[in-house]
């Protein structure tokens, strides 16, 4: 059975665990943590250990995973497709010069070329491509896999690289924290608006029934070019990815780069003058007209059945 | 400050994604051409570091001879000078371009000055490879960091902030270095008159058409997700509607 190492880094969630869950399917998994983590279920995890990893370092854990490799030679190295893992696995495909392929969704590794299928376009398209290399180098498209639970404590190995002071130059200096209300990425339910919505002063109705609901708010592109709300807010292929239970767009037409963020929302309530935009006919539920008249009444009967009024 | 910008020319598709018949590209008749939001941040954030540090930003694109417009873009908004790697159209995979692109930044380091900072967007919007700028790093022997939202530069160190869940992250390279960015770094501004005069006048050195393909990860075809099929209740029209959809609201829990 071919071996292949997942990177898991110093925290591993859920995203990480849905990378040993595709690890599973390619052969024996072998994860490599940062520090003492440890993962139950498998039969083997390299904890690698240096001082300067003891923050996030991505070209240092680069370059210790690259010395790892270069001595256990797995078939494949595998991490989650999210910033960090997308980072430290392109690095590590630039030292050993390994192609890469990122955000996969599924694998067939019957043959020695690799048939793989990845995402592109934030999600809203899919590639069929072929990977050659001694050494895979794959990174895993978030929620394309169920997570991996198992028990039973695996054999930890301590791994330590050598690694050049030089490369603190891109470790964390420093960490400043922010103050925020409810955020997007886990309010249950988001109210966004888009063009429709006119204004920077036009979202107050917005905040107003988040506020009721407990959720966030969030906007479309537009939004945030016109300079009505933060990019913090945007939600889409170059924003933020969500999955609230409900999401209610109001005045967003539903580009499909918009819709990559929001596609995974349990239900999706459509405010809007058109009946035939896409984000309405993809919508679960639709109002349609104008949100300036719309979205008052709502928040005035919503005032009104929790009796604040 | 010597800058440069990378960038890459992109369909904009909207409300959904059609394919060529050959299914190996976007069918982009009908559609608009542009470069990922990450990469007109960084074209913008190079022009405001010119602005105020001097020095002048050069942007830089490998692809078909179209890849004009977006150089042309760039320059009217106010970058100096623009660079195009010929290809013969085909997409080219993440390692070839980065090669070809290090080599072009050698050869014209070595006609001038280093640059100081090269910036690129966080990744392709069509592509999403999340590695080109990473290996043209490693290349060149300069340190990277991606992700990023915000920049500045203090004598011969270059800070950069980069989001996270409870803040942000801060990062300080040594010049000469690489950062990719990210949208919401900045608020790109929009060509003007002058701008445009200028755009339409300019040089754009066109190199090639260079070959390079032959990377490990080659794409065969492309194909659409399935789409779900979602039956649209609607609840109603205009205010008349609230109840209906305040009932919705009670139905999910959320009128806690
Ligand atoms: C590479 C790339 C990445 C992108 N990334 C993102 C991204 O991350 N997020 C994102 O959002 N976009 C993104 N975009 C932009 C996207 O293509 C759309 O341009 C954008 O989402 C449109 O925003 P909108 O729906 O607010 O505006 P529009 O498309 O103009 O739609 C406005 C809608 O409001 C409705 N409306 C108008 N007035 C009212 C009213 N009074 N009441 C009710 N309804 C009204 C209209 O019927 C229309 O449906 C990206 C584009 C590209 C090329």
């Amino acid at each position: 059975m071919s071996r292949v190492m997942v990177f898991v880094g110093d925290q591993p969630g859920e995203i990480e665990s849905q990378a040993i869950t595709l690890g599973h399917s390619l052969g024996s998994v072998e994860a490599v943590v940062l520090g003492d983590v440890t993962i139950a279920g498998l039969n083997r995890v390299w904890s690698v250990q240096h001082p300067l990893l003891s923050d996030y370092a991505p070209e240092a854990i680069a370059e210790a995973l690259a010395q790892l490799v270069g001595r256990e030679m797995p078939a494949a190295v595998i991490a989650a497709g999210t910033e960090r893992g997308n980072e430290v696995m392109a690095h590590l495909g630039a030292l050993l010069d390994l192609p890469l392929a990122s955000n996969i969704v599924s694998v067939d590794a019957s043959d020695d070329d690799w048939e793989l299928t990845r995402v592109r376009w934030g999600g809203s398209l899919l590639e069929e491509a072929t990977l050659s290399a001694f050494v895979k180098l794959l990174t895993v498209a978030p929620h394309s896999q169920p997570a991996f639970a198992g028990s039973g404590d695996p054999e930890v190995t301590i791994f330590t690289p050598e690694i050049d002071d030089s490369l603190a130059r891109t470790r964390v200096t420093e960490r400043v924290t922010v103050e925020a209300g409810i955020s997007l990425t886990t309010a249950p339910v988001v109210v966004s608006g888009g063009r429709g919505v006119g204004s920077a002063e036009g979202f107050a109705t917005l905040e107003q029934l988040a506020n009721l609901l407990g959720g966030a708010v969030g906007c479309s592109r537009v939004v945030t070019n016109n300079g009505w709300r933060s990019h913090r807010d945007q939600v889409g292929q170059t924003g933020t990815r969500i999955a609230p239970s409900l999401y209610i767009a109001c005045g967003i037409s539903g580009a499909i780069q918009h819709w990559v963020g929001m596609m995974a929302a349990k239900k999706v309530l459509a405010i809007n003058t058109d009946p035939d935009a896409p984000m309405v006919t993809k919508a679960d539920y639709a109002v349609i007209g104008d949100l300036h008249e719309i979205l008052p009444a709502i928040v005035d009967e919503v005032k009104r059945r929790k009796g604040l009024e | 400050m010597r800058i440069l910008t990378c960038v890459k020319r992109v369909p904009a598709p909207g409300a959904r994604i059609n394919l060529t018949e050959d299914q190996r590209a976007i069918d982009a008749r009908h559609l608009s051409f542009t470069v990922s939001p990450h990469e007109e941040c960084a074209v913008e954030e190079g022009i405001r570091l010119r602005e105020a540090n001097g020095g002048t930003v050069t942007v830089l694109t490998l692809g078909p001879a179209e890849s004009d417009e977006q150089l042309r873009y760039a320059i009217s908004v106010g970058a100096d000078t623009a660079e195009l790697i010929l290809t013969d159209g085909e997409e080219w995979d993440p390692q070839s371009t980065a090669n070809a692109l290090a080599s072009r930044i050698k050869d014209l380091e070595a006609e001038g000055q280093a640059f100081d900072l090269i910036l690129f967007g966080n990744e392709s919007a069509d592509a999403g490879g999340y590695q080109v700028g990473i290996r043209v790093a490693h290349l060149l022997g300069r340190p990277i960091i991606t992700g990023i939202k915000g920049l500045q530069v203090e004598q011969q160190t270059v800070v950069a902030r980069r989001e996270v869940e409870s803040g942000f992250e801060v990062y300080r390279l040594p010049l000469p270095a690489v950062v990719a960015v990210k949208e919401g770094i900045n608020l790109p501004r929009y060509p003007t008159l002058p701008g445009r005069l200028k755009a339409k006048k300019a040089e754009v050195a066109n190199l090639g058409p260079a070959v390079g393909i032959g990377g490990g990860l080659q794409m065969r075809m492309l194909r659409t997700p399935k789409e779900q099929q979602t039956v649209t209740t609607v609840l109603g029209r205009g205010a008349d509607a609230a109840p209906a959809v305040v009932d919705l609201l009670a139905e999910l829990g959320l009128l806690r």
